[in-house]
């Protein structure tokens, strides 16, 4: 398939330029007494692909609550190029595409109309989201399954709805959660692509959570959260000779003191 | 490039927020979904149908010799109880949708659904309120459907009436809906839900003016009769019942705008990220 975020005439490349996609700081999250984020900081460059690695329970999904604004950091600041995402919440939303890990379309619509919800929600108007709709569900050959309910679908196909969905307004960063969990290799594989595909071609700006500690090879810079800390930040060259190690793999074992690597779900 | 169909990622020209039409776009879209929803769950309509026939067609019916009832305003004459009761069962269904509304706002919180709500970029109140007029829209639906078999079980009240109360309606079921709202945001899980039906619905339903005249209930427990004054769906009944017959009840009228504003007022606020009443560790899909 071959998604499309936006127009080609509207490159910003004086923006990408002057302002992070997105910037995270001092950010610290309780649940109760229990720390889920402390004292996060980091930025991402606009038209790059970072992955946000860890394991479950590492503070994956509540940042990205926070950045999403389902709720607020009880410190530091989230800026969305360059909007404060708690103070100008409307201007860093139009910008945000989200897939979350919990499937989000209702099951009970079509996928026709899931979309044009989305797209009322973002204040695009019928004739414009069908547009928008037909072109991206035909990038994705699936066309034919557009006045089908959600429930038929299987769960790639879901998925792929749910990425077309987050593009459908034009964000210009994209917020992925574990978006591949529970999917077969291909449809991994395929997804990831496409993903990469995006911020090569339209210089849309990608943060990819996961666990997969093999989806970490195709990314622009790598967040290492562990335990509600970010222990690590920057391309994979950097975190490698900065942990004196040859794989990724090895550089994560390293930060977060998981020797065994084949428990990548959670803690051994 | 703030019309409905600009490209949301740019920012070279300042944003200046979204067009009235656009705010049109997402309430209409709000609304739609809903209807759609309604549309998918024909047993949603069934049953909101069957609960309030049952009273009419069983319990007044049964009731009609027992209970009697005086002339008492809005009526200017000797009414059947069937009549009296007629606006505590549209009271009814738009308590009953009031508190299903809340139900499938916890259901969309726990399926992930009411995520895409929340993280639209038009403000949280205005989306709130949109999805709360959304559900009143459908319940207003479910009353007149009721009221359209009432008519053929000749219990009617003069036709006038039945445009007329659509304003009280209206009323009645934001404050309800708003009630609903508030509820969604402090139950946690939708186990939790059966709770609603015996601590809020039954009480609010029987303590009120619904079922017997007040002068009845003061006669029985002045206790009662106190709590029934407290209790806000008295009023939006009242308003209801006078407006069938061209009146409007004034005090019911405040009672019902204020507690509307402020259930709404506490849900909005309930809602918002800062307060952290929404999103909770269990919200995140098992993750964290």
């Amino acid at each position: 398939m071959k998604l499309q975020s936006r127009s080609p005439e509207t490159p910003r490349t004086d923006e990408r330029a002057a302002v992070a996609a997105l910037e995270l700081a001092s950010i610290s999250y309780n649940y109760g007494q229990r720390k889920a984020l402390d004292d996060v900081s980091f930025s991402i460059e606009p038209a790059r692909f970072t992955v946000l690695l860890g394991l479950n329970g590492a503070g994956k999904t509540t940042l990205f609550s926070l950045v999403s604004h389902l709720f607020s950091p009880r410190t530091g600041r989230i800026r969305v190029f360059g909007q404060d995402i708690d103070r100008n919440s409307g201007q860093a939303l139009r910008r945000l595409g989200i897939v979350f890990q919990a499937r989000t379309l209702d099951l009970d619509l079509t996928v026709r109309q899931n979309l044009l919800y989305h797209a009322a929600l973002h204040g695009i108007g019928t004739r414009v989201a069908r547009q928008r709709i037909d072109e991206l569900l035909h990038a994705i050959d699936l066309t034919d399954r557009i006045e089908e309910k959600v429930r038929g679908l299987s769960g790639g196909q879901v998925r792929r709805v749910e990425i077309i969905r987050a593009l459908l307004h034009r964000p210009s960063l994209l917020l992925l959660d574990e978006a591949t969990v529970g999917l077969d290799i291909k449809s991994r594989a395929t997804i990831l692509k496409d993903i990469r595909a995006l911020v090569e071609r339209d210089g849309i700006s990608v943060l990819w959570a996961t666990h997969l500690i093999d989806e970490v090879g195709q990314a622009d810079q790598v967040l290492v959260l562990d335990k509600g800390k970010l222990v690590a930040d920057g391309p994979v060259a950097t975190i490698l000779s900065s942990t004196g190690t040859e794989t990724i793999n090895q550089a994560f074992s390293k930060l977060t003191g998981i020797t065994d690597m084949n428990v990548r779900g959670g803690r051994p | 490039m703030t019309d409905a169909t600009d490209f949301a990622g740019s920012s070279r020209e300042k944003w200046t927020g979204f067009s009235a039409n656009q705010y049109f776009i997402c309430l209409k879209g709000i609304l739609v979904r809903e209807w759609l929803r309604y549309l998918s769950q024909k047993e949603r309509f069934v049953s909101s149908l069957v609960r309030p026939l049952l009273w009419l067609f069983i319990f007044a019916a049964g009731f009609r010799q027992v209970l009697g009832v005086s002339i008492i305003p809005p009526y200017e004459t000797y009414v059947l109880y069937e009549v009296y009761i007629t606006p505590g069962l549209c009271g009814m269904i738009l308590l009953f949708s009031g508190m299903q509304s809340s139900l499938s706002m916890v259901y969309d919180r726990e399926m992930g659904n009411m995520r895409i709500l929340l993280v639209s970029p038009f403000p949280r109140w205005y989306l709130l309120v949109s999805k709360l007029l959304a559900g009143v829209g459908v319940s207003l639906l479910q009353v007149y459907a009721f009221l359209a078999i009432a008519w053929f079980w000749d219990v009617r009240a003069p036709v006038a009436g039945y445009f007329l109360i659509l304003p009280a309606l209206f009323f009645a079921g934001l404050m309800l809906g708003a009630l609903g709202m508030l509820l969604s945001s402090l139950v946690k899980q939708l186990e939790n839900f059966a709770g609603i039906m015996n601590f809020v619905i039954f009480p609010m339903y029987f303590a009120s003016s619904a079922l017997y005249p007040l002068w009845r209930v003061q006669e029985s427990s002045p206790l009662l009769y106190k709590i029934c004054l407290l209790n806000p769906f008295t009023y939006a009944v009242e308003l209801i019942r006078f407006a069938f017959y061209a009146r409007i009840e004034w005090t019911s009228l405040v009672v019902v705008l204020a507690v509307t504003l402020a259930l709404l007022g506490a849900a909005i606020l309930a809602y918002n990220p800062a307060r952290g009443l929404t999103v909770r560790k269990q919200d995140m899909g098992g993750s964290q």
